[in-house]
């Protein structure tokens, strides 16, 4: 999973039935000092994150569990909000 | 899920049995912004996208997950076309 925040939103009409109603966020990637880093990313979300939110992601097929039974074809979904980071070293 | 643009298409008539009658098309993935990124995918695509539209895409195994392409061997599909993106800024 990867810290990101969500930079901006996307809207689609014509989508695979089963994204029907899914929240579809555009989130910049974030090093553990809240740095920008990589590319950024389209994601579905399960936690209703806003705008400017820290959040945490993950990639791959686990990324349509939280949707479960329903099968959602994405590959990257908000998984979490983030409250704190604490690095120590 | 990435963010791409059409830009061309395939033709293949040799080819595994399930994906006779998928079209195949050639994405040139590009930034929320709008600017192109390195590289190209071929998708498949499953809502009718057409040439110059901007499309998100989804790799990996979640492909399968879209819209008839279940057991296909596929590892991209688009599976929305994008109407407006909101950055943030």
């Amino acid at each position: 999973m990867f810290l990101g925040r969500v930079v901006g939103n996307l809207v689609s009409t014509v989508k695979d039935a089963n994204l029907f109603a899914q929240r579809l966020l555009i989130v910049q990637p974030l090093t553990p000092d809240l740095k920008p880093t990589g590319k950024q990313q389209v994601c579905t979300d399960c936690t209703g994150a806003g705008a400017g939110e820290l959040v945490y992601w993950c990639k791959g097929k686990e990324s349509s569990f939280p949707f479960l039974p329903a099968e959602v074809p994405t590959d990257s979904t908000i998984v979490g909000i983030v409250d704190s980071v604490n690095r120590t070293c | 899920m990435i963010l791409a643009r059409v830009v061309g298409s395939v033709v293949a008539t040799r080819k595994d049995p399930r994906l006779e009658g998928k079209t195949l098309l050639i994405l040139k993935p590009v930034a929320p912004d709008g600017k192109d990124e390195a590289g190209y995918v071929i998708s498949v695509d499953t809502v009718s996208a057409g040439f110059r539209e901007t499309v998100i895409a989804v790799s990996g195994s979640s492909a399968r997950m879209a819209q008839g392409c279940k057991d296909a061997p596929v590892d991209s599909t688009i599976v929305g076309i994008v109407d407006t993106i909101h950055l943030d800024t």
